[in-house]
Parts: C-alpha cells; sequence; structure tokens
C-alpha cells in the first residue's frame, strides 16, 4: 500500500520576531531586512506526509510551491528532510495574487500533476494568516477538506481518518479520499534535515537556477535527474492568465497603513519600590484592583 | 436581493457570541446601506434562533434544519451558502472568523469566485476611485485587517465580486440589542433541494467538547506576557501576580510561538480581543496585531526593559525595569496595601 502525496508550502518572510529595521520610514514593510523561511505551519504539513511514508514506504511526497524563483530554497529544504520531488510554480503573471488567484494557480499544478491520494498543507501562512488557500483548492478540485488537524490518525486506500483540534476540544473525523488536509502548528514538528538527503540533493535546482548560475551545462543533471526541480509557468499548467495574479484577484487593497497609534499621557515609572507602592495604593484607591 | 447576511453559528440551539456580535455589526452596515439584514441558521435544531437572533434587527431569516447540519460539517453549508447566494445575489456575507467561518468562508468564496477578507478588526462602508479605468465604486465595504504578520493595517475591497465576504473574530465587534420587540420573517428551506447526498462525506467519529477554562475574554483584569518574558519559567511570574490581583493570564502572538503560553490565552487579531478594566503587559513590544485586540483596555501598564517599546505610547504607566523584579514589588505593595 502506498499514497502519493502533495505537500503545499510557501516561502514566507520571518515576520515572527520583526526587528525596528523592518519597517522603512514611510511604513512600507522593508523586505530585506526578514529572512525567507519555510512557512513553519507547512513544516508541520510535510512530518504528517513523512509520516504516512514511514508507514508506507512506497508513498511518494511532492512538494509544490508557488513564488519567486528564489522558492526552489523551500523545495531543497523538502528534500532534506525526506520529500521526493519539488515543483516551482512560478511566473510574472502570478504576482499579486490574492487568496483565490493563488489557489487557482495551485489547484491547475495539482491537476497537472494529476496522480494524487492526499494534499496537505499548512493552515496558514504567517504572512497572511488567511487560511483560505487550503479550503479553495479543494472546492477548486472539488474534493472535500479537513482543516485544523493535528493528527492523521489512519489512511487506507480512499480513506483517511484525521484528529482536529477546535477552539474548545477535537474531533476525529474521516472522509474519502482524494482530500485535502490543513495542519495545526499544534501537530508534530518536522524532524530535521537528515545528512545523507543533505549531501544527495544539495545541488537539486530548477532549470532557472541553473542557467543564473551557468551550470546548466554540467552533466549530472542528466546523470542524476533526481537534481531536476520542476519548474511550471502559467503556459505550464494551462491556466487561464485572466484568472491569474492581480487580474485574477477579487480583492484589492485599496490603501496599507502604518499605525500611528493614539499616543497618551503616559505616567513614566523607574520600578522604585516608593513607586510602585504608590501605583498599587493608586489602583487599590480608584478600584481598578482589590 | 443585495441584502447583507450573516452565517449564524449555532452549537446545541445556541447562536454564538460571535455571531451575534455580527447581526449588530451586519444591522448598522444595513441601516448606512438602506438594504435589510439576513441570517442563515442551518444546524439539526434551530427551534428558538427566530428569537434569539430578531432583537438584533434581522429582517429575514433562512432556516435550514436536518439532523446531519450538526455537528457542522463542511461540504453541506458550503452547498447551502452557495445556493442560496445564487439566488438571494447578497452584496455583503460576514461570518466569524472561528474554525467553523475559517472553514466554510473561503469554501464559498472559491465557489462563487468572490474575495474574502480574513480576521478584520474593522469594517466601514465608503467610495473607491479606480483612476486609471475612470471609474467610482459606490458603498464598498472596506475590509480593514492588520497584515504582514501585523506590522501594518490593509485596506481591502472587493469592486467587482459579489458578495464581498468577510471573517471577524469573537469579541472584535460589540454585541448590541437593536429592539427586543423586533420581529422579522421566516423562511424555511427544504435542505434537499440545497445540499446532495453525496455531501455528507465527512463522517464526524467522535467529539470532545472541553469547557474553556480559560476565560480572558470576560477578565477584568488580564496579566499579560510577552515575547520579553524571556521563558516559560518566567510566565510564572505572571500567573503569581494574576493570582494575587483575581485576573488571568494572556499572552502576545510572539510568546505563543515561543512556546510560552496556550493558543487559548493569545490576545490579538489572530487571538482574542479583549476590553478588561486593567492590562498589565510584561515585556510586550507592541505589534499592531496585538494591540488591536486589547488598546479598549481602560487602564494599561506596561512593563519593559525597552524604553522606547511601542506599546508605552498607548500606556497610562509605563513601568522602565525588568519583570524579574518589577512584579515581585508589585505583589508586595498590592499586599501590603490591601491588609
Amino acid at each position: 500500500m502506498s499514497f502519493n502525496i502533495i505537500v503545499l508550502a510557501k516561502q514566507v518572510p520571518d515576520t515572527r520576531n520583526v526587528g525596528k529595521d523592518a519597517m522603512k520610514a514611510d511604513g512600507t514593510v522593508n523586505r530585506a531586512a526578514l529572512p525567507a523561511i519555510f512557512n513553519p505551519e507547512d513544516l508541520n504539513a510535510l512530518e504528517q506526509a513523512l509520516l504516512i511514508k514511514d508507514r508506507y514506504p512506497g508513498s511518494k511526497i511532492t512538494v509544490l510551491t508557488m513564488g519567486p524563483g528564489r522558492a526552489a530554497e523551500i523545495l531543497r529544504e523538502g528534500l532534506f528532510r525526506g520529500a521526493d520531488d519539488g515543483v516551482l510554480l512560478t511566473d510574472r503573471a502570478f504576482a499579486g495574487a490574492d487568496t483565490l488567484a493563488t489557489s487557482y494557480a495551485l489547484s491547475m499544478a495539482v491537476r497537472k500533476i494529476a496522480n494524487y491520494d492526499i494534499i496537505i498543507s499548512g493552515r496558514q501562512a504567517i504572512d497572511g494568516d488567511t487560511a483560505q488557500v487550503g479550503p479553495q483548492i479543494a472546492e477548486k478540485l472539488g474534493i472535500p477538506q479537513i482543516t485544523y488537524a493535528e493528527a492523521i490518525e489512519e489512511v487506507t486506500p480512499g480513506h483517511i481518518r484525521v484528529k482536529r483540534r477546535l477552539e474548545h476540544g477535537v474531533e476525529v473525523v474521516e472522509c474519502t479520499l482524494p482530500a485535502v488536509i490543513t495542519v495545526n502548528s499544534s501537530a508534530a514538528t518536522c524532524r530535521p534535515r537528515n545528512a545523507k538527503l543533505l549531501q544527495q540533493y544539495k545541488h537539486a535546482k530548477t532549470i532557472t537556477e541553473r542557467q543564473v548560475e551557468h551550470i546548466d551545462y554540467i552533466d549530472i543533471y542528466s546523470s542524476r535527474p533526481y537534481l531536476n526541480l520542476t519548474e511550471w509557468s502559467v503556459a505550464d499548467v494551462d491556466a487561464d492568465p485572466q484568472q491569474c495574479g492581480l487580474t485574477g484577484s477579487p480583492t484589492k487593497v485599496k490603501k496599507i497603513e502604518n499605525v500611528v497609534f493614539q499616543a497618551k499621557e503616559s505616567k513614566q515609572l523607574s520600578g522604585s519600590d516608593a513607586e510602585i507602592d504608590e501605583l498599587m495604593r493608586e489602583l487599590i484607591a480608584n478600584h481598578t484592583i482589590g | 436581493m443585495n441584502n447583507i447576511f450573516v452565517y449564524l453559528e449555532i452549537e446545541e440551539g445556541r447562536v454564538a457570541e460571535v455571531s451575534q456580535e455580527l447581526l449588530t455589526k451586519g444591522r448598522s452596515l444595513a441601516t448606512q446601506l438602506n438594504c435589510r439584514l439576513e441570517a442563515i441558521a442551518a444546524a439539526a435544531h434551530t427551534e428558538g434562533v427566530a428569537e434569539q437572533v430578531f432583537p438584533y434587527g434581522v429582517d429575514r431569516l433562512h432556516i435550514f434544519r436536518d439532523e446531519r447540519l450538526s455537528p457542522y460539517t463542511t461540504l453541506p453549508h458550503t452547498s447551502i451558502l452557495v445556493e442560496l447566494f445564487k439566488q438571494e445575489q447578497p452584496q455583503i456575507c460576514l461570518m466569524g472568523a472561528t474554525i467553523i467561518g475559517r472553514d466554510l468562508g473561503p469554501r464559498v468564496s472559491s465557489a462563487l469566485g468572490s474575495g474574502l477578507t480574513a480576521d478584520c478588526t474593522s469594517l466601514e462602508i465608503g467610495d473607491h476611485e479606480e483612476k486609471k479605468a475612470g471609474k467610482v465604486y459606490e458603498n464598498l465595504l472596506y475590509q480593514i485587517r492588520p497584515a504582514f504578520g501585523g506590522n501594518i493595517v490593509a485596506w481591502i475591497i472587493n469592486p467587482d465580486h459579489r458578495p464581498q465576504m468577510a471573517t471577524v473574530r469573537e469579541g472584535v465587534m460589540k454585541k448590541e440589542i437593536l429592539d427586543p420587540y423586533y420581529k422579522g420573517e421566516v423562511v424555511e428551506h427544504q435542505v434537499a433541494d440545497f445540499v446532495s447526498e453525496e455531501e455528507y462525506v465527512v463522517a464526524i467519529i467522535d467529539r470532545h467538547i472541553e469547557k474553556s477554562k480559560v476565560n480572558i475574554k470576560n477578565a477584568p483584569i488580564i496579566v499579560s506576557g510577552g515575547y520579553g518574558v524571556g521563558s516559560k519559567e518566567n510566565f510564572d511570574l505572571l500567573y503569581q501576580l494574576a493570582d494575587v490581583l483575581g485576573a488571568e493570564v494572556g499572552a502576545s502572538r510572539a510568546a505563543v510561538d515561543a512556546g510560552y503560553a496556550g493558543h487559548e490565552r493569545q490576545i490579538g487579531q489572530t487571538g482574542v480581543t479583549v476590553r478588561p478594566k486593567l492590562y498589565i503587559a510584561c515585556g510586550i513590544s507592541g505589534q499592531i496585531q496585538h494591540i488591536a485586540g486589547m488598546q479598549e483596555s481602560s487602564l494599561i501598564i506596561s512593563i519593559n526593559n525597552d524604553p522606547n517599546a511601542p506599546i508605552n505610547t498607548i500606556a497610562d504607566y509605563v513601568i522602565t525595569g525588568d519583570i524579574e523584579t518589577v512584579i515581585p514589588k508589585m505583589i508586595k505593595y498590592y499586599r501590603k496595601n490591601t491588609k
């Protein structure tokens, strides 16, 4: 028994620990100051796929991402941790996509991959926090979805059982395959890179990377086909350009604001005993506490 | 036609808080746009829902009753909304940014090809001019939310697609009864006309709902910690202070991501929105997405060793110092002064 699994991943700017230089003076985001990382919950998703592959060794994991050329970095990262294949969906026509245009493009790439049982992705990406792309892909493919998954408990041909983490509790659900599963950060953390796989795949590149680095002539890419990362454009996945990128996005950004808080007249305290004593008395006297 | 629809979340016959809050927001938007407010109840038990929602000013309640609609599963609820919206052509659809709303919203938006904005912190009506095309759109829904990890605020619009869909977290909007005697119309639909048998494909095998032990939303005092607290062990200091003051412990997203506190304690745009009478922010720098969830606190104390932490600008008291020294002093002098 084996399964074909597609893991949807996104390379995101690390918005979690944003330093002071992350915002430019004009209030826009200084992307250069933020390191690009494998979206954390997509790593949880990859681990769920790897756990299935552990149980059913013939299973195949393909990591699919959409982004600029450098997003190939996370495909390699996936290979280093145990994925079998990587696909980069990249085209200028995808730029400016909202969640709907993104899910359309990704769903077309999934259709091109064609042979899949399970699609697993992180619940949401940390740069947008929308949690929309997973369910939207499921809708476009006409298959069921299970969101907020914490563990894939059982997979059999045509069936999957998943434990979901709800606001106040858990739910175990079953549905037919193929299906889209989106995974929470409460799921198992992803295993680290495997040293052997790192050696094996460190030269894995997309065709564009090979051209940019002037290494496309090197014959390892013909003798070791697993080093070729697939790269697809709008035309390669037969996507309608009208439904891609900014053109295909029903939502538009009207404006972006850098918020300036309504500054209050703050009382500055140094934290000395006398000051804290006074503060607590004040709060008790005006019935804020006590 | 072209009314505002609110999807109601119903658990054991009770309409969820977040849905009640959205009805209040929906009512004020409907009044502003001079259209009607409609609500959708899809559940096993819908008796009593009308009485719960009409006081919020609902003009029309759509009822879908079937045993298999509770607990919620994705596909039947999606089909109900998609087919109903094809008939009714709403201009706006609001739902809770809950696990249900964030599962259902994107599926519906994809099926209808309409835009959806998640976790809005504010909704307003306004116009938009597309200068290049020389086109003016009147009365669009501005869907306002922090973006990019909460470092900026984005105003999102859907100029050409309907409905304009948005999700909002619990506690962001305030619920308010419009008129206890308000009466709307009830429309009972045949579920089978909307949902096919194959759509009950997801089976719920087991379900445990745990009563939440944490109740930050309604706590009058909150002691909240950020990444600057430094460790899970240091978070114990916050629990000690909370214990003494009769407070709840909250956390910023960075502290939750770092594993210092559980998700159920997260305050901010992607967590809970709170309005306590006292908010003590410990080691919280104050990203927009956090401040969006606590800025309406009556009194804010910020304890931070960085005197320039952004949160200090909205604090009533700024204590510059380490939490390890300041919190024990607060406990000590609280005890001394309440004796």
